[in-house]
C-alpha cells in the first residue's frame, strides 16, 4: 500500500483545466500488457499442472531420495478416490458443516475485531481497560484453547465456532487499530470543520479510511480460521472436512486424506478470493496503476 | 478606522448569513511543550478578508487551527460573534492546502459532505452542490475521484465544499500554495468571483505578499511576538491597483 501512495500526489505541472490523464505513465507499453494478461490465465494453470506433473513423477516412480514418495498416492488413485468421494451426500455434508462453521467464526470476529480495534484506537480509555487483556490472550495459540473451549461449551460445535472465532479475531483486530491510527488526521479536521461530530466522523471518515487496511486484516483472518477450524475438527466433532481428513488418515486410506486436503485448499482458496474481489470493489477509490490488480 | 476600511471593501458582498467577527485576547497556541505564537491580539471584522502572512514557522497555520476550533489556546482566548471558541463548528469552514477531499467520495459526495452533515434532504443537497460544482467550473466533473483530478481541480472542490453550506466564516489555509503559477492566478480570480456573493468572513493565510495584496481588505503580517502590523488595503480587490508601496512595506515588516 505504500508506493501505492506515492502515486497519489498530483504532477503540479498538470494544468486547472484538465484532468490528469487517466492512465499513468507506466501504462503506456498498452498492447504488450494486454497480450500479457491474456496469457497469465495459461502461465496460472500451467504453474498448477506442473506442480501435479511433479507429484506424479515422484510418486508413480515411487522416488525415495531422502523423502520417501514410495507409499503416497498416485494423481490416479487420488482421482479416483475423489470420483467416488464427490458422489457421495457424505462428501457434501462435510463440505457444508466446514463452512457454516468458518462463515459463523469469522463472521463474528470480522464484526467484533473492527468494532473492537476501532474503539481501542479511537478512545484512550478503552484501549486502557481491553489492551492489556488482549496483548495477553493474542499470543495464545488458538488451537490451544480447545481444552477450555470443550470445558465452556455445551456442544462440540459451539466449540469449534469459538476456536475459528478465537482465531480470526486478532489479525483482524490488529490491522483495524492500526488502520485507525494511520488515518492522515487531515479527514477528520476537514469533517469536523464543516460541522460533524464524533459520529459523523466515525461514520464518513473512519469507517471508509480505514477499509484497506481492515481488507488486509480479514485476509489474514481467514487463512488462520481455516488453519483453526480444520484442526479443531481434527480434535473433535464428528462431521466436517478436517474430521474426516483425520479419520481417513487413521484407517490409512491415505487417497482419501490427499483429496481431504485439496478440498481444504480449494475451500480456503475461494473464501480468500472472496474477500480478495469484495476488498477491491470496496477500495475503488485507491490509487492504483491501471490494470494492475494489487 | 480599519472597521471602516473593511465594511467599505465587504459592501460589495451581500448575499448569504452575516459575517463572523472573531476577537482574540492574549491568544497563545502551540503544540505540546512547544509554544509556536504568543500573546495575540486582533480583531477581524465581519465580512472582510483578512489576510495573514509570514515566514514559513511564523505560526499562520496554528492560528488558524484555533479559529476553527482544532486547536485549543494555552492561554488567552477568541471569540467568533461574541461567544468563545470551544469547537469546531458549521459556522468557521476551512480549505486545507491540499488533500483534505474524502478520496472515497466522488466530487459531488465531497461538495454534499456538509449538507448532508446538516441532514439537508438528498434532492436539495444534490442541486445545491450541483449548482457550486458549476460555479467553480468543474460542471460535468461531479462523479470523478479525487485521484482522478489534478491539483488545481481538487482545490477547487475544496472551494465549493467549504460555501456550500453558507458557513459564517471561511478560513483558508494557503489554498493555493501546492499549485503552479498558472493555476495559482487563475484559482486566485476564481476566488475573487466567488467572494463577491458572499458576506462570509474569510481569513486567508499565505505567505506570498501579491496574493495577500490582491485579495486582502487588511494585511495582517504575524511574527513569533505576535501581530507584527495591520495593514489596510485601499480600494480592495481592484484589479491593476499600484500596490508597489504596500508590498514594499509588507516585505520590510516579513
Amino acid at each position: 500500500m505504500g508506493a501505492e501512495a506515492e502515486v497519489r500526489r498530483a504532477p503540479l505541472a498538470v494544468p486547472t483545466g484538465a484532468p490528469r490523464p487517466a492512465r499513468p505513465a507506466t501504462g503506456d507499453g498498452g498492447t504488450p500488457r494486454k497480450v500479457w494478461v491474456g496469457w497469465s490465465w495459461v502461465v496460472r494453470a500451467a504453474s498448477l499442472l506442473a506442480a501435479a506433473g511433479l507429484w506424479q513423477l515422484l510418486t508413480v516412480t515411487d522416488a525415495r531420495i531422502w523423502l520417501r514418495f514410495d507409499r503416497l498416492p498416485t494423481l490416479g488413485e487420488i482421482g479416483a478416490e475423489a470420483g467416488r468421494q464427490l458422489t457421495t451426500p457424505l462428501y457434501y455434508l462435510d463440505l457444508l458443516q466446514s463452512l457454516v462453521r468458518i462463515l459463523t467464526g469469522f463472521g463474528l470476529a470480522a464484526v467484533a475485531g473492527i468494532t473492537v480495534g476501532i474503539a481501542v484506537a479511537r478512545s484512550r480509555r478503552t484501549g486502557y481497560v481491553l489492551l492489556p487483556l488482549l496483548e495477553a490472550v493474542r499470543p495464545i495459540p488458538a488451537i490451544a484453547l480447545v481444552p477450555v473451549a470443550i470445558l465452556l461449551f455445551p456442544a462440540d460445535e459451539q466449540g469449534i465456532v469459538f476456536i475459528t472465532f478465537a482465531a480470526a479475531f486478532f489479525p483482524i483486530m490488529v490491522s483495524t487499530r492500526h488502520a485507525v491510527r494511520a488515518l492522515p488526521t487531515l479527514w477528520e479536521d476537514a469533517v469536523r470543520t464543516l460541522g460533524g461530530g464524533r459520529r459523523h466522523v466515525l461514520r464518513n471518515v473512519v469507517l471508509p479510511g480505514i477499509l484497506p487496511g481492515v481488507f488486509g486484516g480479514l485476509s489474514v483472518g481467514m487463512g488462520v480460521a481455516w488453519i483453526c477450524v480444520i484442526s479443531a475438527e481434527m480434535i473433535s466433532g464428528e462431521f466436517g472436512v478436517g474430521y474426516r481428513t483425520w479419520s481417513s488418515y487413521t484407517v490409512v486410506d491415505y487417497p482419501a486424506v490427499i483429496v481431504g486436503m485439496a478440498t481444504i485448499g480449494a475451500l480456503g482458496w475461494l473464501t480468500s478470493a472472496s474477500i480478495e474481489l469484495l476488498g477491491r470493489r470496496a477500495t475503488r477509490w485507491l490509487p492504483r496503476a491501471e490494470g494492475s490488480r494489487a | 478606522m480599519t472597521a471602516l476600511a473593511a465594511l467599505d471593501g465587504a459592501a460589495d458582498r451581500r448575499d448569504g448569513p452575516a459575517g463572523l467577527g472573531f476577537a482574540l485576547d492574549g491568544l497563545s497556541l502551540g503544540y505540546g511543550h512547544g509554544m509556536v505564537l504568543r500573546d495575540v491580539h486582533l480583531e477581524v471584522v465581519p465580512s472582510e478578508v483578512l489576510v495573514v502572512v509570514g515566514a514559513s514557522g511564523s505560526g499562520k497555520s496554528t492560528l488558524l487551527r484555533a479559529l476553527a476550533g482544532l486547536l485549543s489556546p494555552f492561554s488567552g482566548k477568541i471569540l467568533a460573534g461574541g461567544v468563545e471558541v470551544a469547537a469546531t463548528s458549521r459556522d468557521r469552514a476551512m480549505v486545507f492546502q491540499d488533500d483534505a477531499l474524502l478520496p472515497w467520495r466522488t466530487v459531488r459526495r465531497n461538495v454534499e459532505l456538509p449538507l448532508r452533515l446538516r441532514k439537508v434532504p438528498r434532492r436539495e443537497r444534490g442541486a445545491a452542490a450541483d449548482t457550486w460544482i458549476a460555479r467553480v467550473g468543474l460542471a460535468g466533473f461531479e462523479e470523478r475521484l479525487p485521484r482522478e483530478l489534478s491539483g488545481g481541480m481538487r482545490q477547487r472542490v475544496q472551494l465549493a465544499r467549504s460555501l456550500v453550506a453558507a458557513p459564517r466564516a471561511v478560513l483558508m489555509d494557503e489554498p493555493f500554495g501546492a499549485l503552479d503559477a498558472q493555476t495559482r492566478a487563475e484559482m486566485q480570480r476564481l476566488l475573487l468571483d466567488v467572494l463577491r456573493d458572499t458576506r462570509a468572513t474569510v481569513v486567508f493565510v499565505t505567505h506570498d505578499v501579491d496574493e495577500a495584496l490582491l485579495l486582502a481588505d487588511r494585511v495582517a503580517v504575524l511574527g513569533q511576538r505576535g501581530v507584527r502590523s495591520l495593514i489596510d488595503v485601499p480600494e480592495p480587490r481592484t484589479p491593476g491597483a499600484d500596490r508597489s508601496e504596500l508590498r514594499a512595506r509588507i516585505l520590510e515588516e516579513l
